[in-house]
C-alpha cells in the first residue's frame, strides 16, 4: 500500500465534528425549551412572594397594602419606622443574636464530642442512643412548652422565675438544636476515613490527640455547616420565644415583628412588618448565598448517602 | 467487602461483639449530650405526662371560692373531650374543639405533604437536567427555606389580604384571612411554597446518586421515559424521599407558626393541635394543655412508627448497626437450620458464630 492511495479515504476533521454533533431535531428543542421553562418556573415560584415582601417594605408606610408591582414612590420610611423607639426592633435583633449564638456554641460543644463517639466508637447501646437523639428532634415543641411554661413562670417554689430571661430561650432551644447538631456532625465524621486516625495513632498520637490534631481540622467545614444550620433553626424559632419572653426588652426579633403595632397607628402596619421581615431574613440570605453548597450538603447529609 | 465472617476464639469476658473497650470512652463522650437531652426533653415530657392527670376543678369549694389549686383528676382531661365537649363549628361541621383541631392537623398534613412531594420531585427532575444556571436555581430554592416561618406567614398575610395582590390577580374578593375553607387553602399554599423546594433539594441529592448507566441500559432495552421514571428513578430515590417525607410529615403535624401568624389564634377553621394546646396553656389550663399535647405526641409516634415499619424509612442510616442486625439474622437462621436438621446437637444450642465487623465501611 502506498501513501498515494490513502488520502482518498481520509475523513476530515470537519466531517468528524459534524458526525459528533448531537442531533437537534424538534424533540431535542422541545426538551430544551421545557427545561428552561421549568427552571424559570422554579425561580419565579421561589422568588416572587419574596419579591412582594421586599417591594412592600420599600413603599411609603401609608401604602402598605398597595398592589402596584413597583414601589411608587420608593421610600425608606418603613425601615426608619422599624427602628423607632415604639418598635424597639434593634434590641430584638440583638436578643435574637444572643440566643442564637449561645445556643449554637453550646450545641457545637456538646455535639462535636458526642457525634465523634457515635461515628467512630463501638458500644452496645449505639442504636438506642441514635434512636433517642433522632426521636428528640422529632418531638413536638408544644409538649415541652406546657411543663416549661409552668416551671419558668414561678409556679413551683423550687424553681426561679425564668420568664423574660435569655436562658428561658437558650435551654429549650437545645431540645431541637442539639439533636440537629449531633445528627449532622455524625454524618460528617462518618465521611472521614478511619485510616486518618489510625495513621496518627501509629505515629504516636493518643486517640484524643488524633481527634484534636487530625479529625477536628478536617471536619471544620462540617462543623461550620452545622453551626449555620443550628443558627438558622434557633433564629427562626417562634413558639418558645412567643411564650417565654413577652417583655418589651427581651423579645426576640421574630416575636417583635409579629407584634408590631406600627409607629403611625394604622390598623396593620404591613409596610413596617415587611421591612422587619426583610431585615430578619437578610442575615440568613447572606449565609445561604455564600455557603449554599455547604448548606445543601448539610441538609442532605442525614437522609442521603 | 464488608464483613470478615471468621469465627474468632474470643476472650471469655467479652460479652458483646460491639464493645471492644471503647464503651467507656463512648460513655464519657456521650454523657454530656445525653444529660442535656434528659434535662431539656426527658424531664419535661415526664412532667407533661404527670400534668395531664391534673386540672383545676371547676365550681367552688365549701367557702364559696373558686378553686385555684390543681387536683389529681385521673383521665378526666382525656375523657372530658367526650363527657363535656367544647363544641365549635368550623369547616367540618359542629364538633368538639379538640376533634376539630385533630382533623385540621391531619388534613393539613395529608394535603400539604402530598402536594409538596409531587412538586418537589418535579422540581428535582428539572434541576437534574439543568446544565447551566444550577447555582442560580439552588440559591433561589434556598430562599423559601431560609425565610423564618413567621416572616413567611406575615408575607402571605399581606398577599392574601382582602385588598391584596392575590385577589387582584384573581379578579375576585376572597376573604382568605377570614375563618373558613378558603383560609385553610391560604395556609396550605403558604406551607407548600415554603417547603416544596426543600423536598426538591433532598430529592435532587437522591437523583444525583443514580448512575446514568442504569438509564442507558433501560433505553437500550426499550423503556420509554415514563417507564424509566416509575421503574428506575422512583425506586432509587425512594430511600432519600421517604426520610424527607417523614420529616416533613412530623413537621406539619406540629405546625404552629404558620396558621398562628397567617390567620391568627382562635380561628377554628385552621386551628391545629399545637395551637389549641398553646391556647389552653396560655389560659393557665395546664392540665388539658398537657393532655392535648400528649395526644399530639402519641399521634406523631404512631405516624413515625408507621413510616419506619411500612415504608422502611431508614432514619438512622448507620452501616455498622445494619451489619450487626444482619449478623443476628444469620445467626438465627443458622440456629433454626441446625434444630430442623435434628442432628446430634439438635437439643443443645449451636455454638455462637463470632464475627468482626470492620468499622466505617459499607456492608453492601
Amino acid at each position: 500500500m502506498t501513501a498515494a492511495t490513502v488520502p482518498q479515504y481520509r475523513t476530515t476533521a470537519a466531517e468528524i465534528a459534524i458526525l459528533n454533533k448531537p442531533k437537534r431535531n424538534a424533540q431535542w428543542w422541545l426538551g430544551k425549551v421545557g427545561i428552561i421553562a421549568g427552571m424559570a418556573f422554579i425561580v419565579i415560584y421561589c422568588l416572587l412572594p419574596f419579591y412582594w415582601m421586599v417591594i412592600s417594605a420599600f413603599r411609603l408606610p401609608t401604602m402598605g397594602q398597595s398592589t402596584d408591582f413597583w414601589p411608587n414612590p420608593a421610600s425608606l420610611e418603613n425601615f426608619a419606622a422599624v427602628f423607632s423607639p415604639v418598635n424597639n426592633f434593634g434590641r430584638a435583633l440583638l436578643n435574637s443574636a444572643i440566643v442564637s449564638v449561645s445556643t449554637t456554641l453550646l450545641t457545637l460543644f456538646f455535639g462535636i464530642i458526642g457525634a465523634y463517639a457515635l461515628a467512630r466508637l463501638r458500644f452496645w447501646a449505639k442504636g438506642l442512643v441514635l434512636a433517642v437523639i433522632i426521636g428528640c428532634s422529632m418531638f413536638p415543641g408544644i409538649t415541652l412548652l406546657v411543663p416549661l411554661l409552668k416551671m419558668f413562670s414561678g409556679y413551683y417554689p423550687w424553681f426561679p422565675n425564668w420568664l423574660n430571661t435569655y436562658q428561658a430561650l437558650i435551654v429549650p432551644s437545645l431540645s431541637f438544636g442539639l439533636p440537629l447538631a449531633v445528627w449532622n456532625l455524625t454524618a460528617f465524621f462518618r465521611q472521614l476515613p478511619v485510616e486518618l486516625e489510625q495513621a496518627a495513632m501509629v505515629d504516636g498520637c493518643t486517640p484524643g490527640q488524633a481527634f484534636q490534631k487530625v479529625i477536628l481540622p478536617l471536619a471544620a467545614p462540617g462543623v461550620f455547616t452545622t453551626a449555620i444550620l443550628t443558627f438558622i433553626a434557633v433564629w427562626n424559632e417562634f413558639l418558645f420565644a412567643l411564650t417565654f419572653n413577652q417583655d418589651k426588652d427581651m423579645k426576640t426579633a421574630t416575636v417583635a415583628m409579629y407584634q408590631f403595632t406600627g409607629s403611625l397607628g394604622f390598623n396593620t402596619p404591613y409596610g413596617t412588618i415587611m421591612a422587619a421581615g426583610v431585615l430578619l431574613t437578610i442575615p440568613l440570605l447572606i449565609l445561604v448565598l455564600f455557603f449554599q453548597r455547604r448548606i445543601v450538603d448539610g441538609l442532605t447529609a442525614g437522609g442521603v448517602k | 467487602m464488608a464483613q470478615i465472617a471468621a469465627p474468632v476464639a474470643a476472650p471469655k469476658r467479652r460479652k458483646n461483639l460491639l464493645s471492644d473497650g471503647q464503651g467507656t470512652l463512648a460513655g464519657i463522650l456521650l454523657s454530656p449530650t445525653l444529660l442535656v437531652l434528659l434535662v431539656v426533653v426527658g424531664i419535661p415530657i415526664i412532667m407533661s405526662v404527670r400534668e395531664s392527670f391534673f386540672a383545676i376543678p371547676s365550681g367552688v369549694d365549701e367557702n364559696g371560692r373558686r378553686f385555684t389549686e390543681e387536683k389529681f383528676v385521673g383521665f378526666y382531661n382525656f375523657t372530658s373531650i367526650f363527657a363535656n365537649p367544647e363544641m365549635v363549628n368550623a369547616v367540618w361541621g359542629p364538633m368538639n374543639r379538640l376533634v376539630n383541631a385533630f382533623i385540621n392537623t391531619s388534613v393539613f398534613t395529608i394535603v400539604c405533604v402530598s402536594l409538596e412531594t409531587v412538586l418537589g420531585v418535579a422540581m428535582a427532575l428539572i434541576m437534574a437536567r439543568a446544565f447551566r444556571g444550577r447555582g442560580l436555581i439552588r440559591a433561589a430554592i434556598l430562599v423559601p427555606w431560609a425565610i423564618p416561618t413567621i416572616v413567611s406567614a406575615m408575607m402571605w398575610k399581606l398577599i392574601f389580604d382582602s385588598a391584596g395582590v392575590a385577589n387582584k390577580i384573581l379578579g375576585q374578593t376572597v376573604l382568605w384571612l377570614g375563618d373558613g375553607p378558603q383560609s385553610q387553602w391560604a395556609v396550605i399554599i403558604a406551607d407548600v411554597w415554603k417547603t416544596a423546594p426543600f423536598i426538591g433539594l433532598l430529592a435532587l441529592a437522591g437523583l444525583q446518586t443514580i448512575s446514568t448507566d442504569v438509564y442507558e441500559a433501560a433505553r437500550v432495552d426499550g423503556a420509554n421515559a415514563w417507564q424509566q421514571f416509575t421503574r428506575i428513578t422512583l425506586p432509587l430515590v425512594k430511600p432519600a424521599l421517604v426520610v424527607a417525607v417523614l420529616f416533613r410529615t412530623l413537621d406539619t403535624l406540629r405546625m404552629f407558626d404558620l396558621p398562628y401568624g397567617l390567620i391568627g389564634p382562635n380561628k377554628y377553621s385552621v386551628e391545629t393541635m399545637s395551637m389549641f394546646a398553646y391556647q389552653e396553656a396560655r389560659n393557665l389550663r395546664y392540665g388539658p394543655a398537657a393532655a392535648y399535647s400528649i395526644i399530639l405526641f402519641l399521634y406523631l409516634v404512631v405516624i413515625a412508627y408507621a413510616f419506619v415499619a411500612l415504608l422502611g424509612a431508614d432514619v438512622i442510616g448507620d452501616d455498622e448497626l445494619k451489619a450487626v442486625s444482619a449478623q443476628r439474622k444469620r445467626q438465627r437462621a443458622l440456629n433454626k437450620a441446625q434444630r430442623r436438621s435434628g442432628g446430634p446437637g439438635a437439643a443443645t444450642r449451636p455454638p455462637k458464630v463470632r464475627t468482626t465487623i470492620t468499622s466505617g465501611e459499607s456492608p453492601t
